[in-house]
């Protein structure tokens, strides 16, 4: 049976990703920090779908628990999702180091820390798939979201980066930049509906490109677009927009 | 953020501000920083009793925590959907004990309307086939409420509208089948009278309901088509169906795009579908083995029936009078085929004995009907109250959008004993929806 390690599993994404790989029969190893809120997905995805489902503690900020965490885990799994993100407060990082720093060590950090133990292990095997979830936000720093978004905008460069190193042990790496997501960090916000998609959408279109090998991955078409032409910009006009 | 919501019948409409949560941390906090506050799932009751300032929806609380498939019990959090379960309990053997007309309503909507089905003449409400409930109540704290420990909680929690707290799950008990298949039974009634002696005659059945003409007048008057079904065992499946005994229902086929224009729904139309659907069955007694979904949620096959009602929707009537009060059903329906009110699908049960704090059932005959909301509609329906009252019965709460709240009050008999259990686990009254506050059941 393949396994599936899935990176802050609770978050509204990771849920609907744990969902997707069962329905796929896929054995799930759930990850995170609340693990009352991981054992009752893990008993309604074992009822509902019928696979194995352990659970594990796993703080993203304790960067040396790491290596424990992942030796910890039953065998190498196929797939590894990183999905634990911090969008936090733009303007109380522009004043409160502890936010801003916050912002970059979830981010990117934590990121990094827990990634580059799994890439090890898996240029070792010769297999495996490491999907990492950047965001639109790190494809151009705005004023509204340029913590948020460095980090990110760091984070793909990561990704970016391990693909191009791990190519040649058969080690693929997906990024994914979901737009959008009707999720509890977006709840209240008033999101455009075209331009949101629903985590279940998410969820599937990850998947999906994980098993076409494909490198980027944005999930709504339009965020592609989107993106595209506001990197296009020239600088003299881009920082004038209030974007 | 507020965003305009309204529930199946598209009336009344009311700007809310909706939370979810998926932890009870997050619920908690949510519920000791907002007032007024009521739980909603799906959205399937039709008139104002989920609508509040602030809407708790439990839709992503929606995990199935335990499920012995030896015993069939089950422990779901509320947002779980009818839906849900079956998919996970039917192809283990097991079906839900009590069943409304749609399985698109959430497992916290089933408690706090304590639902009755097909059954109830012989199985009673959902409330019968609960073991356990846990309920967030106004101290902050999680009760679990059982007919043994904290009594008073439970049974003002099963039909009590979501007023002693926020449902958080429920563990029930399942039903045994060996099949997903339904043994069926119709039967035609030239009128009323017949109808209900063949709702006698076949007592015994475990599912009865029919559907009835309310438009028909002289001999016909109170037509219908009585439909009786059983679990059917496998051995009497036709070869097509032994294949998969224990099929799953399939997604639903087709949809309603947009809300029809009102003059879709008129007098001539509504009467046309009522008589063809009375001839549709040409022999007088028909009997077929069908699937569930077919049986007991024939309307889920369309999704968005309730747009058929046009954009300024329509008020589902249901109410129930005592076995003696015949006299007064005919009154009420006579009412409705005289102003020719008729209703697209009306349906017509038997209830049997219920003793219970706040719930609707109680043993008499009860009757569904469907009105397109209109200018005339309101005053009408107070007409039809007037008779309800005087007969001892009472309007079902998940239904109503509109009744008045004197005669809400003189038709529950419990309802003071109900508004102290509120008092002592709601003492600030934090949980009170629209419909709780126009019947001043918190004032």
């Amino acid at each position: 049976m393949k396994t599936v390690l899935l990176l802050g599993a609770t978050s509204d994404i990771g849920q609907a990703l744990a969902e997707k790989y069962a329905k796929e029969g896929y054995g799930l190893l759930l990850a995170g920090r609340n693990l009352t809120h991981l054992e009752d997905i893990s008993a309604d995805l074992n009822i509902r779908y019928n696979v194995a489902v352990r659970c594990y503690f796993f703080e993203a900020l304790d960067y040396g628990s790491h290596s424990s965490f992942y030796e910890e885990l039953p065998g190498t799994p196929d797939v590894t999702i990183c999905i634990f993100g911090y969008l936090g407060e733009q303007e109380r990082a522009e004043t409160e180091w502890q936010e801003c720093e916050r912002i970059m060590d979830v981010n990117y950090k934590a990121a990094v820390s827990i990634l580059n133990i799994v890439a090890n292990s898996y240029q070792k095997a010769g297999s495996g798939t490491i999907i990492g979830i950047s965001s639109v936000a790190g494809d151009r720093g705005r004023q509204s979201n340029y913590f948020y978004g460095s980090a990110k905008a760091g984070f793909t460069a990561y990704l970016s980066g391990l693909r191009n190193r791990l190519f040649k042990s058969q080690v693929h790496v997906l990024t994914v930049k979901p737009g959008f997501v009707n999720t509890k960090m977006t709840e209240g916000m008033p999101l455009p509906a075209p331009l949101t998609a629903e985590p279940q959408k998410v969820a599937s279109a990850i998947y999906s490109a994980a098993r076409k090998k494909k490198n980027v991955l944005y999930v709504l078409g339009v965020w592609r677009l989107i993106m595209t032409v506001i990197v296009l910009i020239p600088e003299f006009v881009f920082k004038r927009l209030k974007l | 953020m507020k965003k305009r919501l309204k529930n199946w019948g598209n009336y009344p409409e009311k700007a809310c501000q909706v939370h979810s949560f998926d932890t009870i941390e997050r619920l908690v906090s949510l519920c000791s920083a907002e007032d007024a506050l009521i739980a909603r799932g799906k959205g399937r009751c039709y008139g104002d009793s989920s609508l509040a300032e602030h809407v708790i929806s439990t839709n992503k609380y929606n995990r199935i925590t335990f499920f012995d498939v030896e015993q069939g019990v089950m422990e779901c959090q509320a947002g779980v959907s009818l839906d849900d379960i079956l998919r996970v309990a039917v192809p283990k053997g097991w079906f839900l004990p009590v069943t409304p007309g749609t399985k698109f309503v959430s497992l916290g909507g089933a408690v706090a309307s304590d639902i009755h089905g097909k059954n109830h003449h012989k199985e009673g409400s959902f409330s019968s086939h609960t073991l356990s409930i846990k309920v967030l109540c106004g101290d902050g704290k999680i009760y679990e409420c059982s007919r043994e420990q904290h009594t008073d909680l439970f049974m003002a929690t099963c039909g009590g509208m979501g007023l002693t707290g926020i449902i958080v799950s429920v563990k029930f008990k399942l039903k045994r089948i060996s099949s997903a298949y339904i043994r069926q039974k119709q039967v035609k009634a030239a009128n009323l009278d017949e109808l209900l002696r063949l709702f006698e005659t076949n007592k015994d059945y475990t599912y009865s309901v029919a559907w009835v003409d309310c438009l028909a007048t002289g001999n016909s008057f109170g037509r219908g088509i009585l439909m009786l079904g059983e679990h059917a065992e496998r051995k009497e499946l036709p070869m097509s169906m032994m294949e998969e005994p224990l099929k799953v229902h399939s997604d639903s086929k087709f949809n309603i795009p947009f809300n029809f224009p009102s003059f879709v729904l008129n007098k001539m139309s509504i009467k046309l579908f009522n008589i063809l659907y009375y001839h549709k069955n040409l022999k007088p007694v028909q009997d077929s083995i069908v699937h569930y979904d077919g049986f007991f949620y024939p309307l889920d096959n369309i999704r968005n029936w309730n747009r058929m009602y046009g954009k300024k929707g329509f008020l589902q009537y249901q109410f129930v009078l005592p076995l003696d009060q015949i006299a007064n059903l005919k009154d009420i329906m006579k009412k409705i085929s005289e102003k020719k009110m008729g209703s697209f699908l009306s349906v017509l049960k038997v209830f049997g004995p219920q003793d219970d704090l706040i719930s609707f059932p109680q043993e008499g005959y009860t009757l569904a009907l469907d009105f397109p909301v209109r200018s005339n509609i309101l005053n009408f329906l107070d007409e039809l109250d007037e008779i309800v009252e005087k007969s001892g019965g009472r309007l079902y709460l998940t239904k109503d959008a509109r009744m008045n709240k004197i005669f809400f009050q003189n038709s529950y008999p419990r309802l003071s004993e109900f508004k102290q259990i509120i008092n002592k686990y709601n003492p600030h009254f934090n949980f009170r929806s629209a419909q709780s506050e126009r019947l001043s059941i918190i004032e």
